[in-house]
């Protein structure tokens, strides 16, 4: 029920906030530098260091790798440090302030509420990613040559699913408290868990992680895809909204 | 024809009975006064009408729909809620937020537009309608709180303790603004604010642990139950010898007496179940007591003392 007035709200309110803002720059911002870390990380070390000239030696000449390597480091931390920063307050604090209340005795539907503000931060995360991605790509053009840009937007997109699991089990998080602090301590957990279950062996194959490694081989145009990976990530995704939804619908406001 | 039905509602916290086989009928165009003192279950009642908390048992119906039921729901259309404390989108201003409300019940932009007009004057935030909420004054929020619960024109219009942080200019407005949606909407008002209730109401429900003490027409409510009152005031600095005069009574009150209480600092009104005992001796008590006597009379009863004694006569037989 009347999901569009509530996706109005959330990117009005993600404007208002600058939250679409900050995020877009902090992403683009990390999109542009992460080429021209990697290509001038050799150059640092020999100018900083005492005995920077050997140490050059001993490291390979960058590449473009070094360059998609980078990019994927820096925009999947921040990312989800983006994530659970935006998402952790999305719901507990509409429900501990009381507007939850007031918006939700109108014919708003729970779920509708939860989707509007799941699909705002989708938005800002594509739109941020588009951006970081232009970004990237002109400066590694720029200082290592040519990429596949199917390759690069194969990438691009799998670390939005990425990031997607990260919003969708926050907002999840969000949902059960009414404390935001509490629901970013939740969500951090989750991530922990994600992380140390992409180190175990045959279960890690199926970690969010490993979409991320199969990112990487996108940019450098090697590796195999990693399908079991994605399709948990996707069902992540949608369980995390459809468990929040479930729990939403039966808590009392 | 009855707008809000409710029929042996039930609600528990724990071992905590927030309401009690709670039953009430409402006229459709009649102004509800919804009266309990703090804890009685009027704001879990209205909650669960709006269907922001679940019953534990019995039903409820708002024009005849059951909002205990799957499809409840669809009542959220015809109704407009006031919060106890109405909470709203601090980035948002007061137009902007009308309007939001306005594309949640799904109005036309046109609609819209008059309807956010039409509510920001009858609120009195026309100037402050540009205003970020954020900034408002606790009795802004209020008005606002009124206007965004009759963007849709509801059929009912549901409001918990509405002006109890108004201060007495906007409560004269706002229980002015309810008086004229008389025969327009239901009202069903909560309160604990009796004179307001008094001033506004047609019909009145008393309700005392979560099970309705007395539903009746205010007037009859006032000539049914009413017992004689006594008012006895005293001499301006009076107001500590008066209190504890007042209290000393409350410890040890003679038969006749019901209740006393301070209808303010310096008044004191005797609620009395033997007339012509109170007659004979509550003068000699007030003589004999250490405040200074300005005035003694026989009054009107008025809700509050009708309220008092049907609140007590129920725990006391409880």
């Amino acid at each position: 029920m009347n999901f569009g007035a509530a996706l109005r709200k959330e990117l009005l309110e993600q404007l208002r906030s600058y939250r679409m803002l900050i995020t877009a720059v902090v992403l683009t911002l990390f999109g542009l530098l992460s080429p021209i870390i990697a290509r001038y990380t050799p150059d640092i070390i020999r100018l900083a260091l005492p005995q920077g000239e050997e140490i050059t030696k001993l490291i390979p000449p960058p590449s473009a790798a070094d360059s998609v390597a980078q990019y994927l480091k820096n925009i999947t931390q921040f990312g989800v440090l983006l994530a659970l920063l935006m998402a952790m307050g999305l719901v507990a604090q509409e429900k501990d302030k009381g507007t939850a209340a007031l918006m939700l005795s109108k014919p708003l539907g729970r779920s509708a509420f939860l989707l509007a503000k799941f699909c705002s931060l989708a938005l800002t995360f594509t739109l941020s990613i588009v951006l970081a991605g232009a970004a990237g790509y002109y400066y590694t053009l720029v200082l290592f040559g040519p990429m596949d840009p199917g390759g690069w937007l194969g990438l691009n997109g799998l670390v939005l699913v990425f990031l997607l699991v990260y919003v969708s089990l926050t907002l999840l998080c969000s949902t059960l408290t009414k404390s935001q602090v509490l629901a970013g301590g939740l969500a951090t957990g989750v991530w922990m868990i994600l992380s140390l279950v992409g180190a175990l062996p045959g279960i890690g194959d199926y970690s969010p992680r490993q979409v991320i490694g199969w990112a990487a081989a996108l940019g450098t145009g090697g590796s195999p895809a990693q399908w079991p990976a994605l399709a948990f990530s996707l069902a992540l995704i949608v369980g995390g909204l459809a468990g929040a939804c479930v729990l939403f619908n039966r808590q009392e406001l | 024809m009855i707008a809000v039905r409710i029929e042996g509602l039930r609600k528990s916290f724990g071992r905590v009975k927030a309401l009690d086989d709670l039953s009430l009928a409402v006229e459709a165009g009649s102004v509800f006064g919804f009266l309990g003192p703090n804890g009685a279950g009027k704001t879990t009642a209205i909650r669960i009408l709006t269907g922001l908390a679940r019953a534990h048992g019995g039903q409820a119906w708002l024009n005849g729909i059951d909002v205990t039921a799957r499809g409840g729901r669809r009542a959220a259309s015809q109704i407009g809620y006031l919060p106890q404390d109405p909470a709203f989108y601090p980035w948002m201003t007061a137009g902007e937020m009308l309007d939001h409300v306005g594309r949640v019940f799904g109005l036309p932009g046109g609609e819209r537009r008059s309807r956010t007009a039409a509510l920001l004057k009858l609120s009195g935030l026309e100037e402050a309608a540009r205003r970020r909420i954020g900034g408002f004054s606790g009795g802004m929020k209020q008005r606002l709180g009124i206007a965004q619960a009759l963007v849709n024109r509801p059929a009912i219009l549901l409001l918990d303790e509405p002006v109890s942080s108004l201060d007495p200019f906007g409560r004269k407005e706002l229980l002015d603004l309810i008086d004229g949606l008389r025969g327009q909407c239901t009202v069903f008002m909560s309160s604990h604010i009796l004179a307001d209730v008094e001033r506004v109401c047609d019909t009145v429900g008393i309700i005392d642990r979560g099970r309705l003490v007395v539903q009746s027409p205010k007037k009859d409510l006032l000539e049914q139950f009413a017992a004689p009152v006594f008012e006895a005031a005293a001499d301006r600095g009076q107001e500590e010898a008066l209190k504890a005069w007042v209290d000393g009574l409350k410890a040890g009150p003679p038969p006749w007496l019901d209740s006393v209480v301070l209808a303010d600092e310096l008044t004191a009104r005797f609620l009395v179940n033997s007339l012509e005992a109170a007659k004979r001796q509550l003068p000699e008590l007030l003589l004999s007591s250490s405040f200074v006597l300005s005035r003694y009379e026989m009054v009107r009863p008025s809700l509050e003392d009708v309220f008092l004694k049907l609140v007590k006569q129920r725990r006391a037989g409880s």
